[in-house]
């Protein structure tokens, strides 16, 4: 038998197997059953990041450095103003005491996200497993949520874009921010700016995992959660703020 | 037949002068939209790069149906973070991009630029998705957009 003829025998097979019948070739009437679908995001987690202030040195931006290098945020913008920011280095200092701290700030993900109350179309959304994000083929670029969002997680591109990273589709007219490296983090990897801080000052884990390296160090240690009074139950934590 | 005053007279022998013009006119036209029938948009060069690859399914259902696919995985891909299915955009230019230049668009003779101009459907998919295969993230120059 030749080989054409035993691979469409297979088709066809297949094809019946799974109650496809075909009208005409591409078009089913009921369509084949395909292999099992590849598990998604679950509600059995829920991502974190813990931040220690107290390690993060004034003048590092190795996290941001990293994050835009993942993320191909390579563009040069003609107003620096509106640059894509999805991590930025924040310095405080407390006017009575002098103590100055310095700290990274990027999308908390909230689980109760004030940029997905406001959103028109329902692209910005919160995935299972409380991973923040903007599906951009829903994003009609109206920015209602950079105004909802109280920590200023969100840009928008205003040019055309050409050197994105292919795992990092993003580009003119729409919103965007940390997704907390989405990409990596289906792989089993951790965000690159946790990847990158040399005073190993993030943790990235599950937070509904009690025997995570989070859950342990939030057990342990004291931490905040910026702008707690809001109650949005953010998924990024601060420590020694 | 009664006699027509002279004015209309004249009327009607403009107005057949007028008509054979426009006879004229037609004809020129018609012969120069067969002239542009010749010269119509080429056939799409629908160049396979991996001839012993298999495609997703069957060329025929890829013809009619890619388009539902990725419309279809995209959310799933998104939304629900299901990772490592069969239909992936990324996939489909890993397969398809040109082995000359590397991407799936470019000229009539890249993948997906030949069919969709030869159909009139323009995609806004390449505003954000990367066409070209293989491509590694960019390090931000100095005056890049993250910066505080
Ligand atoms: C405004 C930006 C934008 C545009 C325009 C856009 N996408 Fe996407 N697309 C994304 C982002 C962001 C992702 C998520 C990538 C990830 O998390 O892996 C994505 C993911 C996908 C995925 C799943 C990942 C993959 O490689 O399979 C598919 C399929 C997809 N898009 C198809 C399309 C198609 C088809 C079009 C055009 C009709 C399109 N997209 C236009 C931003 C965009
Ligand atoms: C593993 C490699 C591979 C991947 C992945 C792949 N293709 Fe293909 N594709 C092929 C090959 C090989 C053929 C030729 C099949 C044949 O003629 O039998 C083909 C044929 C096609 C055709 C029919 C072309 C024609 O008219 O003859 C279309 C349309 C197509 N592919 C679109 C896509 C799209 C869209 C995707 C992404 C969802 C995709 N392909 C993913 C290898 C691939
Ligand atoms: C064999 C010819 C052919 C090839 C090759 C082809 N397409 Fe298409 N594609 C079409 C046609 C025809 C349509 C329009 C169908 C319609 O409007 O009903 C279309 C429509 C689409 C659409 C939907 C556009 C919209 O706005 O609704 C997407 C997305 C798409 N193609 C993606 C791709 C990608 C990605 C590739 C390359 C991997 C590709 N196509 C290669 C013929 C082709």
């Amino acid at each position: 038998m030749s080989e054409t003829s035993s691979s469409r025998r297979r088709f066809v097979g297949a094809s019946v197997a799974g109650l496809g019948i075909a009208v005409a070739p591409g078009i089913h009437l009921i369509a084949a059953q395909g292999p099992a679908e590849p598990a998604g995001a679950s509600n059995a987690k829920r991502w974190g990041l813990l931040v220690d202030a107290s390690k993060c040195a004034s003048g590092c931006d190795a996290c941001v450095k990293a994050c835009a290098t993942e993320n191909g945020i390579n563009e040069t913008v003609a107003d620096a103003r509106q640059g894509s920011q999805w991590i930025r280095k924040i310095d405080l200092q407390d006017k009575r005491t002098g103590r100055q701290l310095s700290l990274p700030m990027m999308c908390q993900h909230c689980a109760n996200p004030p940029c997905v109350d406001v959103c028109p179309t329902g692209a910005s959304m919160k995935r299972a497993d409380g991973i923040v994000l903007v599906d951009r083929h829903v994003c009609i670029g109206c920015r209602y949520c950079m105004m909802a969002c109280p920590y200023k997680a969100r840009s928008f591109v205003h040019q055309p874009l050409t050197e994105q990273n292919p795992e990092v589709p993003r580009g003119l007219g729409c919103v965007e921010s940390c997704t907390f490296c989405v990409q990596r983090v289906d792989r089993g990897q951790t965000p690159a700016c946790v990847e990158a801080c040399p005073e190993g000052a993030m943790v990235f884990g599950d937070l509904k995992d009690p025997n995570s390296a989070i859950s342990r160090r939030l057990a342990q240690v004291a931490t905040t959660q910026v702008r707690a009074d809001l109650g949005l139950d953010t998924g990024v934590r601060y420590q020694g703020l | 037949m009664t006699k027509l005053p002279f004015k209309l007279l004249c009327v009607t022998s403009r107005l057949r002068a007028f008509a054979s013009k426009l006879l004229v006119l037609a004809v020129v036209l018609v012969s120069g939209l067969a002239l542009a029938g010749e010269s119509r948009v080429a056939k799409p060069a629908v160049i396979i790069e991996k001839a012993d690859s298999q495609c997703v399914a069957p060329p025929e259902e890829m013809r009619r149906n890619h388009m539902e696919m990725l419309k279809h995985q995209r959310d799933k891909t998104l939304r629900l973070g299901q990772r490592g299915a069969k239909v992936s955009l990324n996939g489909c230019i890993e397969c398809h991009a040109s082995k000359k230049t590397g991407s799936v668009l470019g000229s009539g003779e890249n993948f997906c630029q030949g069919c969709h101009a030869y159909a009139a459907v323009h995609l806004d998919c390449w505003d954000c998705h990367q066409p070209k295969a293989h491509t590694k993230a960019t390090p931000a120059p100095a005056a890049a957009g993250a910066k505080p």
